[in-house]
């Protein structure tokens, strides 16, 4: 009864959750046609199954393989710099004792709550200023500010959970410091930095806002700004069916990194921590 | 392989306390030397200021003939396992072995052979794939050994290198240490707050007390003549029992009886007013058992509890201490992290001793084997000083 139970539960939660994402499957391979008459169902009604036919329409498309491009590679930049910058700040905020630490830390929390919203306005103009309006450096900027104060909190959280005689041994067993750091102390934090690594993937994919406003041509506008420009051949007809499609297509790279990353998440927790 | 010299050591914290005060000690080129002490007594500091880990405030420390003060811990070549051993849970125990190698750039054949080598020697060979996290207790504390005899450092330290394991498995990795450390034959510093390690594997012994030396001296040295309250108190188990006492002429009067004294010990301690006595617990014996000593030293007391154990058998004796003196043991029992409730003696009789409960029994006492202690300073007026290693100064505060 209870194992019943739960099973309904999960059922439950798995349809709340998941439904959305089946229908927007769905909607990809409905032909426009059958969208623009109306058909509501869940499955394509006779004769409007469009098969990839609308997969092959977006890759096809120029503005959207271009934006898909930009956005890999913006995120992917953000994601490797933001921890890489957010390792050794919180290696150093977990390891040393210097003034202005708590200044760093709460700075680090305040740019974090700051709403996005309110710094479109003068990133707009100060990169217009910069020449780095609609460029790739315009966008992982702000995307690293914004991803930093979290990654830098979740890895000094793991840093401090690692028992400083690791360190000391190392340097005992003859590595300099920087040694120490990068044989012992990273992989050892590797769930931590892959933890970091995945948020800050997300916010840079996900992000919408920065994309629509800094960016005007198809130089650096990432997928999701791109989609809202997605315009098929009637601009009072909006291709709901290809948009499902590109929708799809932009899932799957996220899905991808995902994957990949918790692997790596999972293989690092259970590598053997040190017992007493 | 190298002798290490310490000077003079001090290490003081921001707040201007000093955890190591003045420590001198010559370690002897294959010489294994322990550091033992109670809890905060700055055993552990001062190991870690030999490899490196803390700063020396001043004072200087050698090894071999050079001074190695401002080095870092990779440029004095010293060999160290920790209290927790420290393992790298990412690696394997090949490679947490084969970790130093590495770092000084070995070729991979000469690493391989020097790997299987301590692998060997610490019956590590089936485990070399392993990760440290899948180990057992013992098999860690032997992959930090290995980690530590792969290389040719020139000392091992040991930071209470077995307080994690359990009773059984200490006892053995004791012995395995000794055997290791003949060996080799390499200068050895290890830390412990365990009397049996201590006595067991050093060569000699020094005594710390709230970051100063006390003693310096072969274990048998250290049991048979402490130089002070405090080294008395803390070498032997059960430990040495202290009694208020009074001498005149030949006699000392202790608190259930007058015994006799050997002529120079009484002559040590004439004129002094109350001291302290001390007895190891297997200095009494049941009268009827004893075969030696006349009435002179013995004494009658009423037995408050026994333990027989087989081939011994525990007495507890309780007494009234005077308040000059309890005030004394107090703080010295605090000194050693003891919670005794009550002042009373214990002694060790023999297995065939049929003192029960109760009994108003007639005890012996080798009156040879009496320290008489200074109750101010503490110091032990009856030692053997040609016999008694290096003693710290007297000071007023024990």
């Amino acid at each position: 009864m209870k194992k019943f139970g739960i099973a309904v539960g999960v059922l439950v939660i798995l349809v709340w959750c998941l439904l959305p994402v089946a229908w927007i499957i769905s909607m990809s391979f409905k032909d426009e046609l059958s969208i623009t008459n109306g058909n509501p169902g869940f499955l394509p009604s006779d004769g409007t199954f469009a098969g990839w036919e609308n997969y092959r329409a977006v890759w096809d498309n120029d503005q959207f393989r271009r934006a898909i491009f930009n956005s890999i590679g913006i995120s992917l930049i953000a994601t490797v710099l933001s921890v890489i910058v957010a390792t050794l700040a919180a290696y150093a905020i977990a390891r040393l004792e210097f003034t202005g630490k708590k200044l760093v830390l709460t700075m680090a929390l305040a740019i974090a709550m700051f709403p996005v919203v309110s710094l479109v306005g003068p990133l707009f103009d100060m990169w217009r200023a910069f020449g780095i309006y609609d460029t790739w450096p315009g966008l992982i900027i702000p995307y690293m500010s914004f991803t930093l104060p979290l990654a830098i909190w979740t890895l000094s959280a793991f840093f401090r959970e690692i028992p400083w005689e690791m360190e000391q041994a190392a340097q005992v067993d003859g590595a300099t410091s920087w040694q120490a750091f990068r044989k012992v102390i990273v992989p050892l934090a590797a769930p931590g930095v892959f933890t970091a690594a995945i948020l800050t993937f997300f916010f840079a994919w996900n992000d919408f806002v920065f994309g629509i406003s800094l960016t005007s041509t198809e130089a650096a506008r990432p997928i999701p700004a791109s989609l809202a420009f997605f315009v098929g051949s009637d601009p009072f007809n909006r291709p709901a069916s290809l948009l499902a499609a590109a929708a799809v297509i932009a899932t799957i790279p996220i899905i991808v990194v995902v994957l990949i990353f918790q692997r790596k998440i999972v293989a690092g927790l259970t590598s053997g921590a040190v017992k007493g | 392989m190298a002798a290490i010299t310490i000077k003079n050591l001090v290490k003081k914290y921001g707040d201007g306390f000093p955890a190591v005060n003045d420590v001198s000690i010559d370690i002897a080129d294959g010489e294994f030397v322990i550091l033992v002490g109670p809890s905060g007594c700055g055993k552990s500091t001062l190991l870690r200021m030999i490899v490196g880990l803390e700063d020396i405030t001043s004072g200087d420390l050698l090894i071999g003939e050079k001074r190695v003060n401002d080095l870092a811990p990779r440029e004095r070549n010293l060999a160290m396992v920790f209290q927790n051993y420290a393992l790298y849970p990412h690696l394997t125990v090949y490679e947490n072995i084969a970790f130093p190698l590495r770092l000084a750039k070995m070729d991979n054949s000469e690493v391989d052979r020097l790997v299987r080598d301590a692998s060997s020697t610490l019956e590590l060979d089936e485990h070399l794939e392993r990760k440290p996290g899948n180990l057992s207790g013992g098999q860690r504390q032997r992959v930090a050994m290995g980690r530590a005899i792969v290389r040719q450092a020139d000392a091992f330290l040991f930071d209470e290198p077995l307080s994690n394991l359990d009773a059984k498995l200490r006892g053995q990795m004791r012995t395995e240490i000794a055997r290791l450390q003949k060996r080799l034959g390499i200068t050895t510093v290890y830390v412990t707050h365990d009397q049996t390690e201590a006595m067991t594997l050093g060569d000699r012994v020094a005594v710390l007390k709230r970051g100063i030396l006390q003693q310096l001296a072969t274990p048998r040295e250290l049991y048979e003549n402490p130089g002070n309250l405090f080294v008395a108190g803390f070498i032997g188990s059960p430990p040495m029992n202290f009694l208020p006492a009074e001498v005149s002429g030949n006699q000392v009067k202790l608190p259930f009886g007058t015994v006799e004294l050997p002529a120079d010990k009484a002559e040590r301690a004439a004129g002094k007013g109350l001291l302290i006595a001390g007895i190891r617990p297997e200095h009494f014996e049941d009268a009827s058992i004893a075969n030696e000593g006349g009435s002179q030293s013995t004494f009658r007391a009423k037995v408050d509890v026994v333990e027989w154990l087989g081939n011994e058998t525990y007495a507890y004796i309780p007494f009234e201490a005077p308040p000059e003196v309890a005030a004394q043991l107090q703080q010295l029992e605090k000194d050693l992290d003891g919670e005794a409730m009550r002042t009373q003696l214990v002694i060790n009789l023999d297995g065939a001793s049929r003192i029960r409960e109760g009994d108003e029994a007639e005890i012996w006492v080798d009156a040879r084997k009496i320290h008489l202690f200074d109750p101010s300073t503490g110091e032990n007026l009856t030692v053997d000083r040609d016999n008694a290693g290096r003693i710290a100064e007297a000071e007023a505060t024990v």
